[in-house]
């Protein structure tokens, strides 16, 4: 196998893997933390049992969290040797950053948390899962800023062969990292909070703790209300951002082919990649892409044959995925709605509970597409504008990748198929007795 | 000139994060690898597992900042290195997968079965973990055929000579000796006794090969030139000695926390011993040592330097602050009904 083909399928296999943990991290600890703050507040026994209910879900999910992170931190070096000599100067801080700023923290807390219910004062128990909250989202921050680094890469000059740091500033403040973590972290939330649906919706469903599972319902549905609505919102703003520094991702993500003034929309395209062109193009609002792109329904957009073949994403794939994203996002909004109209006699409403049990996955769907937008529609870049993927990889033998990929694969689909099991246990068990 | 004294400052951050990392994860790591050893029932090794339990993630976390600081601040020899050490590097994630894995698992269902194949995870991992540490260390303070390209010609098994084996052996031992220490601070009765047993057993093997690592190093490592050239580095040495010859002394005195911090301090003197003799290098290369990567060949521009160091100044202290605070709190001596309770590993 090639070892740069090798190397792109095993990072994307490592990333994406450690992404089926790391949005459930983001949001179940702040609704972990929302629960036990309630309990300190009202002094409800139940807020106290969800804390503990939501609380052990968080660890399971967490403990894979951490270990697919690990491997992540030091594939940069081991597979992109060339990227990291030649942008480390910029990159590399980041995420050292994170690692003080965020891991130090969260990975401390969450011991304190785990360990300290009959140890600390509640105050100071509360205290942890809310550091563990900030720790996690902290860290969603810098990964953030690093990759909306090599997506716009901003505040670095060349100098002695390489990109060194000019402006740390620019880099911190890079509003397309910014837009990513908003956008990122709000879709973990979303995530988040279809998790706490769907498995109250479960227990609702078989009568089992009606007024335990009724009040967590109650708190998620508020949550995914007000963050799917955010998202569609944010996600939009993000598109315009991608429009203007990454005229090719966009291209591919609305299948563009030619440059258009007052580019129209369309509700279903086939893309047809090898003869650059749709094979089917159905639902013309007109004007409607520049309007969305760049708030201007007369604006040029422009379209792929713009851009020299070699510079092009793959189509298909970036569009499919974008179109998924999209779509979901909008069910969301229409699934969180009902659930929050239904939030205070849930049970009352058995079709709807059903539906939420099934869309526990569709969010990590979202999440997933959503990366491979960002990350297969930057392409053939591996830092936009800079450093070409091919460049990037490094000299390693073809046996070696073969091997670490097969490994990859065969070992995370096994800790992944256990940890989901146990996820599920653990989930229909239901909450301590009181 | 101000360059290379960020570049200084960067080196002896660089060797505090691994140090730091030797001396946290390193009890966690030996308590793995003794634990078929140190624990005769289920009890025992629900103490042992939760004896590290609050610590071990945290501890890892060490490893993670080493690596990333060596990207930050050196990114051509974080480059270098990893690439080059490919198979030993992924061997080594995979094993912290595991062991992550085995810890966090072994608890969530109740079946003897169960839990005995993820202690054998745990065990295997751990063991696995610690002789790659020092097979790879051991490599760093010999050097590596690095040529002109920056490609290190040598695979999985050229790492595997008898200098990165002692260096593996050494570690695996010095981990062993830690972490029975720190069971026997946590633990009380049977358990406590067979701890302090292992430590009493393993520290002659552990000085014989401390001694014999000095050694060999004469032979077949460049490390004591520096000593020759600023004798006042030979403090690092004299601690690990002293601290060495306390632990036993201290052990049979019952004072377990005692001793467990002078095997900190002797893991704190040998590291130091190893890295102060490999400035300014980072890896030498055993074929020309123009190839060797170096803290003022290596290294990130001023600004970065600059950055990294007031971060670094800043939150490194507090972090040390909550994890002083964290042993403090939870590191009792543990009994049965703190390991059956339902916040327990
Ligand atoms: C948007 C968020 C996000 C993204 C894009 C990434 N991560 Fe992550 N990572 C987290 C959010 C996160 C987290 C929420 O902080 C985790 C997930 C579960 C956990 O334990 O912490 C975590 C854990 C985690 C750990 C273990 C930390 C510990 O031991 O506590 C490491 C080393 C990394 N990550 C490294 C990476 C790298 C190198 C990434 C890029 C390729 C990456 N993560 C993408
Ligand atoms: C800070 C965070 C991230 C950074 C710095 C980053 C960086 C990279 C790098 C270096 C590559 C290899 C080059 C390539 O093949 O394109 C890559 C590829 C990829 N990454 Fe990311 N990534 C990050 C986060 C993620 C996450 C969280 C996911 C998904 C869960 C993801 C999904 C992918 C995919 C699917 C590819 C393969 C694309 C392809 O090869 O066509 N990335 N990314
Ligand atoms: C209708 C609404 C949505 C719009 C308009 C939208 C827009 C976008 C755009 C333009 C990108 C690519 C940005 C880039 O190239 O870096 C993106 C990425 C992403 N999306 Fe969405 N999105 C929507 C809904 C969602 C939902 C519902 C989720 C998850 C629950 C989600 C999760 C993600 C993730 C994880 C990424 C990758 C990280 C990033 O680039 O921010 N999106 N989205």
């Amino acid at each position: 196998m090639d070892v740069l083909l090798g190397s792109r399928l095993q990072f994307a296999v490592a990333a994406m893997f450690h992404f089926l943990f790391v949005p459930l991290t983001l949001g179940l600890s702040v609704l972990t933390a929302v629960f036990e703050t309630l309990y300190l507040k009202t002094g409800d026994e139940d807020y106290k049992r969800a804390a503990k209910f939501w609380g052990k879900l968080f660890l399971i999910n967490f403990a894979l969290g951490v270990v697919t992170g690990i491997t992540l931190e030091f594939q940069f070096g081991t597979n992109w040797r060339y990227y990291s000599e030649y942008v480390g100067d910029v990159f590399g801080s980041l995420l050292a950053i994170e690692a003080t700023l965020a891991f130090f923290l969260e990975s401390t807390f969450i011991a304190v948390w785990h360990f300290g219910w009959n140890r600390l004062s509640p105050k100071l128990h509360c205290l942890a899962i809310w550091l563990v909250a900030l720790g996690s989202n902290v860290s969603a921050l810098w990964i953030l800023l690093a990759n909306g680094w090599m997506q716009n890469p901003v505040g670095y000059v060349i100098r002695n062969g390489r990109a060194e740091l000019e402006s740390f500033w620019a880099v911190v403040t890079n509003s397309f990292g910014w837009m990513e973590f908003i956008h990122t972290v709000t879709g973990a939330f979303i995530l988040s909070s279809f998790f706490v649906l769907g498995v109250s919706a479960y227990h609702l469903l078989k009568g089992n703790e009606v007024e335990f599972f009724k009040k967590s319902f109650r708190v998620a549905a508020v949550f995914a209300l007000v963050f799917s609505l955010f998202e569609v919102f944010n996600g939009h703003l993000h598109g315009s951002e991608v429009a203007k520094v990454q005229p090719t991702k966009l291209a591919a993500m609305e299948s563009l082919w030619e440059t258009k003034k007052g580019a129209p929309m369309y509700l279903f395209i086939i893309p047809d990649e090898k003869n650059e062109r749709n094979l089917v193009e159905i639902g013309k609002i007109p004007g409607f892409l520049s309007f969305l792109a760049y708030h201007d329904f007369s604006a040029t957009v422009k379209g792929l044959k713009e851009f020299p073949k070699e510079d092009r994403p793959p189509v298909l794939l970036t569009f499919l995925s974008f179109r998924l994203m999209v779509g979901l996002g909008f069910l969301f909004v229409l699934l969180s709605t009902l659930a929050w109209l239904k939030r205070n006699e849930p049970e009352k409403s058995p079709w709807l509970l059903r539906i939420l049990l099934l869309s526990i996955p569709l969010p990590y769907i979202a999440c997933e597409m959503g990366w491979i937008v960002a990350e297969v529609g930057r392409q053939p870049w591996i830092v936009y504008g800079l450093m070409k993927t091919k460049d990037a990889v490094s000299p390693l033998a073809p046996s070696q990748v073969l091997i670490s990929l097969v490994a990859f694969i065969v070992v995370y689909t096994a800790l992944g198929i256990i940890d989901f099991w146990l996820l599920t246990k653990y989930a229909k068990k239901g909450p301590d007795r009181a | 000139m101000e360059q290379n004294v960020f570049q200084v400052i960067w080196f002896v951050l660089w060797g505090v994060l691994w140090i730091g990392y030797f001396v946290l994860d390193g009890f966690d790591l030996g308590a793995g690898v003794l634990l078929p050893k140190l624990a005769s029932n289920e009890t025992e090794r629900r103490i042992v597992y939760n004896a590290i339990g609050p610590f071990w993630d945290a501890n890892e976390v060490w490893l993670i900042t080493a690596g990333g600081a060596t990207f930050a601040a050196f990114p051509k020899a974080y480059a270098i290195m990893f690439s080059g050490l490919y198979s030993a590097l992924l061997l080594l994630l995979f094993c912290l997968i595991f062991r992550g894995v085995a810890i966090e698992f072994r608890g969530k269902q109740n079946d003897a079965g169960w839990r005995s194949k993820w202690d054998l995870v745990f065990v295997a991992s751990s063991l696995v973990a610690t002789l790659l540490l020092g097979v790879a260390f051991a490599n760093i303070f010999r050097g590596l055929p690095i040529d002109e390209k920056g490609i290190i010609r040598g695979g999985l098994l050229y790492l595997l000579n008898p200098y990165g084996l002692l260096g593996g052996v050494f570690f695996v031992v010095m981990f062993a000796v830690h972490g029975a220490l720190w069971v026997a601070y946590r633990s009380t009765g049977a358990l406590y006794h067979r701890a302090k047993g292992w430590v009493l057993k393993l520290w002659p093997v552990e000085a014989v090969l401390a001694v014999l690592f000095l050694l060999v190093s004469f032979r077949s490592t460049s490390l004591w030139n520096n000593y020759f050239k600023h004798p006042f580095l030979f403090v690092f040495p004299i601690v690990a000695v002293v601290a060495l010859i306390l632990i036993p002394i201290l052990v049979k005195r019952d004072s377990a926390l005692w001793a467990w911090i002078s095997s900190a301090l002797f893991i704190v003197g040998a590291a130091s011993w190893g890295l102060a003799g490999l400035f300014p290098n980072l890896l030498p290369s055993t074929l020309s040592p123009k190839n060797s990567l170096t803290v003022f060949n290596s290294s990130s521009s001023l600004l970065t330097l600059k950055v990294m160091t007031v971060v670094a100044f800043v939150f490194v202290p507090i972090m040390l602050c909550y994890k002083f605070w964290v042993y403090k709190t939870f590191s009792g001596k543990l009994t049965e009904e703190t390991v059956y309770g339902e916040d327990a590993y």
